[in-house]
C-alpha cells in the first residue's frame, strides 16, 4: 500500500526527513561568523531535585548582542505530562527544538499507544541536539536542561546536555545559559534531600535573582511589568506551572531577607 | 501465448466490494455517539490491540475489520495530522481533510490494488467552544470503497451497520449525558453481538473526546470507570 508512504516508524523527525524533507529543519546555512547576523539569546535556566520530583525554572529575557530582544520569552516548556524542557542558547532553534521534541513525543506515544520512558525521551533529544552540531558550529549552539518525573523508578531525573549531544544524568541540580554559572552557585548552598515544594521554589528563584544580579544577559525578575520566570515542577501528578503571584510572594520574601538588597 | 481472460470491469468491481463486504462484515461493530460531554467512541473489544485511537488534539479514530489494515490507516492519520499541525497550526488539523485523506487512500487502493481493504474507519471530531466556527462535533465515516458520509448524533461501522443504525435511530436523542451514551452504545453493541457473551467493561473498548479539556482532549475509559459508568 504506497499509498500509506514510505516512512512507517514511530518517530516524528525521522517521518519529517524521510517524506517531507521540506519541512525538515536544516542546520543555517549561513557562512561561520557572519557579523551581520546576530540571533536573539537565551539565558539561564535550571532544575534541581525535591521530595516529590523535579522543578524547572527559567528566566524570560531575550537578548541580542547588548540589547533586549524579549523581555517575556519562554524558556521552559512542558514537552508532555511528565517531562519538561528547558532552553538555553540561540532562541530561534532552541525553541524549534522544544516545539519538536514535544511533537516527537506525543507522535511517538500515538503511533505506538504508550508514552516513551524518561531515559528514551533523554536520548531522543540528544539526538536532536547531535543533529543540530553543524549550526552550533556557526554560532547558534542550543544546550537545553531536560527533567521529568521516571514513572518506573518513582522519582524526578534530570540531565544537562553539551553541543555534540552529550548526555550527563545530574544527581541533584543543574543550571546552564550565561548565568549558569551563578545560577548553581547559588543552589548549591541551599539544596539538600528532600525537599519540599515550597523550599524547592524558593531556591530556584533565589538563584534566578542571583543570577541576574550577576549577569546582565539575565532578566531579573519584573515586578513592574507584571513579568515573573516559569517555574514547573514535575511529580507523580504531573507538570504543574506555579502561578505568579505565588513566585512574586517568594520573590518578597527573598528581597525582606537580604538586607544589602538584589535588584536582580 | 495464452491470452488472459476478459472480465468485464463491472464485474471486477463487485466482486471486489462483495470480497470487502464479506471480510468486514466478520468482524465486530464500532459505535460512535455525540453525547453532553463531547463524543464517545466505542468498540466491542476482548483483546489488548486498539480499535480507536487518539489522532490529534480534537480528532480519534475508529475502524472495524482486519486489524494490521486498520491500524496502517490510523497511523497514517497519525502522521497526516502531525506533519500538517507542525506546518501551520494546531487549529487548522481538522477531520474533514483527514477523512477525505482516507478516501483518497482507500479509492486509490480499491481501484489500484488486486486485493480491496477490509476496513471501514470513522473519523470523529470535538468541537471547541472557545474557536468561533469550530464549535460542532463532526462525524465522517469512510468505507472501503473510499466513499465518504458525514453523520449528525451517531454512526456505527462494521458488519451490522445498517441494522444498528436503524436501532440507533430510534434510541438516540441529543446532549445524553455520558453515562447514559454508554450504556446506549452498549445495548447496541449487544444487539450485533446476538448469542455473544454480554458485552461490558471486560470486552469493552471506550474512548472519549471531552469537550471541556484542554489540549489533548482524547482519553481512554478504563475498566473501573466503565464498571462504575456501566453500573456492573
Amino acid at each position: 500500500m504506497n499509498v500509506l508512504g514510505k516512512y512507517q516508524g514511530a518517530s516524528f523527525t525521522e517521518l519529517l526527513a524521510s517524506d517531507y524533507a521540506h519541512l525538515h529543519p536544516e542546520p543555517a546555512r549561513f557562512a561561520p561568523g557572519d557579523p551581520r547576523i546576530t540571533v536573539p539569546e537565551g539565558t539561564t535556566v535550571l532544575a534541581l531535585k525535591y521530595a516529590d520530583g523535579v522543578v524547572i525554572a527559567g528566566d524570560r529575557l531575550a537578548t541580542e548582542g547588548h540589547r533586549v530582544a524579549s523581555r517575556d520569552v519562554q524558556k521552559v516548556y512542558a514537552t508532555d505530562q511528565y517531562s519538561v524542557i528547558a532552553i538555553a542558547g540561540a532562541a530561534g532553534p532552541a525553541i524549534e527544538m522544544a516545539r519538536l521534541m514535544r511533537i516527537e513525543l506525543e507522535h511517538y506515544e500515538k503511533i505506538e499507544g504508550e508514552a516513551l520512558e524518561l531515559d528514551g525521551k533523554a536520548n531522543k533529544l540528544s539526538q536532536m541536539i547531535r543533529a543540530n552540531l553543524p549550526a552550533a558550529m556557526q554560532g547558534l549552539v542550543v544546550v537545553p536542561l531536560f527533567a521529568g518525573y521516571d514513572r518506573r523508578r518513582k522519582l524526578g531525573r534530570l540531565w544537562k546536555f553539551d553541543v555534540t549531544g552529550g548526555r550527563y544524568e545530574e544527581t541533584d541540580f543543574e543550571a546552564t545559559g550565561s548565568g549558569g554559572l551563578y545560577a548553581r552557585e547559588s543552589i548549591k548552598k541551599a539544596h539538600r534531600g528532600g525537599l519540599t515544594r515550597e523550599e524547592a521554589l524558593r531556591i530556584a528563584v533565589a538563584a534566578l535573582v542571583d543570577a541576574a544580579d550577576e549577569d546582565r544577559a539575565t532578566g531579573g525578575i519584573d515586578v513592574l511589568r507584571g513579568i515573573f520566570p516559569i517555574v514547573n515542577f514535575c511529580s507523580e501528578r504531573g507538570v504543574d506551572r506555579a502561578a505568579d503571584a505565588e513566585i512574586e510572594q517568594v520573590y518578597r520574601q527573598i528581597l525582606a531577607s537580604r538586607p544589602g538588597g538584589v535588584q536582580g | 501465448m495464452s491470452l488472459p481472460f476478459y472480465v468485464s470491469p463491472e464485474q471486477v468491481m463487485t466482486e471486489k466490494a462483495d470480497y470487502a463486504r464479506k471480510g468486514i462484515g466478520r468482524g465486530r461493530s464500532s459505535v460512535t455517539l455525540e453525547c453532553a460531554e463531547g463524543v464517545l467512541l466505542m468498540a466491542e473489544n476482548p483483546s489488548s490491540l486498539s480499535k480507536i485511537g487518539e489522532i490529534y488534539d480534537r480528532i480519534a479514530f475508529a475502524g472495524v475489520g482486519k486489524f494490521s489494515e486498520f491500524d496502517q490507516l490510523r497511523k497514517l492519520g497519525v502522521r497526516f495530522a502531525d506533519v500538517k499541525g507542525y506546518a501551520y497550526s494546531r487549529d487548522d488539523v481538522r477531520a474533514r481533510a483527514l477523512a477525505n485523506a482516507y478516501s483518497q487512500a482507500m479509492g486509490d487502493v480499491f481501484t489500484r490494488e488486486l486485493k480491496p481493504l477490509e476496513v471501514e474507519v470513522i473519523v470523529a471530531e470535538v468541537g471547541d467552544d472557545s474557536l468561533a466556527g469550530h464549535e460542532k462535533n463532526t462525524i465522517y465515516r469512510v468505507q472501503f470503497d473510499g466513499s465518504i458520509s458525514d453523520h449528525q448524533g451517531f454512526c456505527v461501522i462494521g458488519g451490522a451497520a445498517d441494522e444498528l443504525m436503524n436501532f440507533l435511530k430510534d434510541q438516540f436523542r441529543p446532549q445524553l449525558p455520558l453515562r447514559e451514551a454508554l450504556q446506549l452504545g452498549r445495548s447496541a453493541l449487544q444487539r450485533a453481538a446476538e448469542g455473544q457473551p454480554q458485552v461490558g467493561p471486560e470486552n469493552l473498548e471506550a474512548c472519549v473526546l471531552e469537550r471541556s479539556r484542554a489540549g489533548r482532549k482524547f482519553h481512554r475509559l478504563s475498566a473501573d470507570v466503565l464498571r462504575e459508568l456501566l453500573g456492573s
